[in-house]
């Protein structure tokens, strides 16, 4: 035996070194049939191991002060060494890591992978699309722009519209009767502390993901195919080992990630306007309110929905109840669904239409989001808040109602 | 297609910024952050007419070094006789005062270029008009009421603003801005000023992000290495995928 065997053999009697490897990566059996859309999950930790890295050292250089915030970032952005790039790259990874997100997620809703047995495996990743919101919007509070400032302001001001405990919660969350200095310190604690239980939940989202084995394009479970390849006589017909096969389809595709990302880095960082907003390279003034205020992008759907219902009885608490059950309602798909088939390649065209109008109802709230609310644009914004909730409350009777195509034994390439 | 990527990359930032004044036309500014003497005379003219009451504060005079313009000559003719290269680009004018005396205090000029733009800079350092109603005889049509005075208006001259009336059905009156008519003109040309406030907004423009010109070169660099990379990256999924059916 080698030196190294020995090593490895003596930390396998005390640890599970080998038996970790193999269990997830070099004898977990994946699907072989993975496309495009799979990329995204190993998209994702990627982004999030980047945010996790350049957080640690902007926070190094940071200063969580009214005072000294913004003169802080523009401190990393011009006199720190090589400062511009880890900023930009924090600033660009926050908005890649919703676009990779909402492409995970829109997989997932794709190929019915939040059916049985994976609904559990889709509720750990709402937590941590929650999570990660929670996370953004902190973070967002930092730069100490007045976008910084005013979208806090205004996030945080709908809490108070909840009856009876509103206005306590929401001086409890700033810590004062404004979004202050107060404020700015206790959110870069939470931002500074989030991102690990965030890893901490993505461990959980891939514990349970092993235990169920991965969905596919076909939504065919492949456990439950014959069994026996060329590197176990008990493993799915159908799986690959995840290492080498996917581990090396994932660098390919995370190269065209990263260029993607470059590019975005170094020729365009404020995203269009979208990914660093305009108005936050103004210092934040409480006594200056500006014209118009929006959310960042990946909230405006949900801020278009919280806007476009109508105050009654004397409170805005309905747009509040709206905005959290657009989200409360994405944990619910899983028991929504009653298509006898998983995969929309066996699905018929009521239900890809209802996906299809719910994608757009989505996109045209994002867009909306980012408007100023006009009465047109309410008038939109209400109409598609009712096809984003009628996606879900339909889903039961079209998902039932639909037309399947009969699904194959083993998968398809 | 790297290229195609830098061309539809560069035309999204280019669309960044609504301007600060509502809907009013901007002109574009030919901003080219390369060009070091329109940097040079941008950076001496921010010194010498905008300094004294706005402040660069997130910026150090060294910074000048990049497109330029040597210590010695920074010293000698750009910076205050107390000053030092590493310092901040501060202004000597209180606060207080000057809110008292502009209404608000004049903000720091750093970002202003991220903030609203470089074509907004450019139209509104030409857009001043004679305004009688205005503490200081003038106002701007990029920003009504501005507080400012012309500071400039040696060298531009004083024009006069053009409005046409309108009234539209429901009888409401609005006034359409259509041209300036120059009523005494200024030491430069119309053609030396326009030169003159589009090195002003070059100098703001990369003192906004001096980042940039790196970013542009590491960029390519790296986007280059990730091409190369793909290629092995590629060829070794393609290698591995060959037994699987």
């Amino acid at each position: 035996m080698s030196a190294l065997q020995n090593m490895v053999g003596w930390i396998d009697d005390r640890f599970p070194m080998t038996k970790v490897w193999n269990e997830h990566l070099a004898q977990y059996y994946a699907p072989k049939n993975f496309n495009f859309w799979y990329f995204f999950g190993s998209l994702a930790m990627l982004v999030l191991v980047i945010q996790i890295v350049t957080g640690l050292w902007l926070a190094m250089m940071y200063k969580p002060d009214a005072d000294l915030a913004f003169g802080s970032v523009e401190y990393i952005m011009r006199d720190v060494d090589w400062g511009w790039l880890i900023r930009y790259m924090h600033s660009t990874g926050a908005s890649a890591f919703f676009i990779v997100v909402y492409l995970h997620m829109f997989r997932g809703l794709m190929y019915g992978s939040y059916r049985k047995p994976r609904e559990l495996l889709w509720v750990i990743g709402m937590i941590i699309y929650v999570a990660m919101m929670a996370t953004a919007f902190m973070g967002y509070l930092l730069p100490w722009g007045q976008m910084s400032l005013w979208g806090a302001a205004v996030i945080v001001n709908l809490f108070q519209a909840i009856p009876i405990v509103g206005e306590d919660l929401a001086v409890w969350i700033r810590g004062d009767y404004v979004i202050s200095d107060v404020t700015l310190n206790r959110f870069f604690a939470l931002h500074f502390l989030l991102p690990f239980i965030l890893a901490a939940l993505v461990f959980i989202h891939i514990v349970a993901l092993h235990k169920v084995g991965s969905n596919n394009p076909d939504g065919i479970e492949i456990k439950k195919g014959p069994k026996g390849n060329r590197w176990s006589d008990t493993a799915p017909a159908d799986g690959i080992p995840f290492h080498p096969y996917y581990s090396v389809k994932d660098i390919a595709g995370i190269v065209v990630f990263l260029m993607f990302f470059a590019g975005i880095m170094f020729f365009a960082p404020e995203g269009g306007g979208y990914f660093l907003e305009a108005p936050n390279f103004e210092p934040a003034n409480p006594l200056k309110t500006p014209e118009h205020i929006a959310p960042v992008w990946y909230f405006t759907p949900f801020y278009a929905i919280l806007r476009a219902v109508p105050s009654f009885a004397g409170t805005q608490v309905w747009g509040v109840i709206a905005m959290g059950a657009a989200i409360v309602v994405l944990f619910l798909l899983p028991w929504l669904d009653r298509s006898p088939v998983k995969s929309i390649r066996y699905k018929g065209g009521l239900y890809k239409g209802f996906l299809a109008m719910f994608v757009i109802a989505f996109i045209v709230l994002g867009w909306l989001g980012t408007q100023p609310a006009t009465e047109l644009y309410t008038l939109f914004a209400q109409i598609a808040t009712t096809l984003y909730f009628a996606f879900f409350i339909l889903m039961p009777w079209f998902s039932k109602a639909d037309k399947t195509k009969p699904v194959p034994e083993r998968v398809t390439k | 297609m790297k290229k195609l990527l830098i061309a539809i990359l560069a035309l999204a930032s280019s669309s960044v910024f609504a301007g600060g004044g509502g809907n009013v036309h901007l002109d574009h500014a030919d901003v080219d952050i390369s060009d070091q003497a329109s940097l040079q005379r941008g950076a001496n003219y921010f010194v010498n007419y905008c300094l004294n009451c706005h402040s660069m504060k997130y910026e150090r005079w060294q910074r000048m070094q990049e497109f330029g313009i040597p210590e010695d000559l920074l010293k000698q003719h750009l910076m205050p006789s107390n000053a030092k290269p590493g310092d901040l680009m501060t202004t000597a004018m209180k606060t207080e005062d000057a809110a008292n005396w502009f209404g608000a205090p004049p903000p720091d000029l750093t970002l202003e270029s991220r903030l609203r733009g470089d074509d907004w800079i450019y139209t509104y350092l030409r857009s001043f008009y004679i305004d009688e109603s205005r503490p200081f005889g003038v106002n701007n049509i990029v920003f009504d009421k501005v507080g400012m005075p012309h500071v400039l208006w040696e060298l531009q001259g004083m024009q006069k603003a053009v409005f046409e009336e309108h009234t539209d059905e429901s009888g409401h009156e609005s006034h359409i801005f259509k041209g300036f008519e120059m009523v005494k003109p200024g030491k430069l040309t119309a053609e030396q000023y326009d030169q003159m406030a589009l090195d002003l907004t070059n100098f703001l423009s990369y003192m906004g992000d001096p980042s940039k010109l790196k970013r542009h070169a590491l960029g390519i660099k790296v986007l280059l290495f990730l091409l190369i990379f793909f290629i092995f990256a590629y060829l070794l999924k393609k290698e591995y995928w060959k037994d699987v059916h």
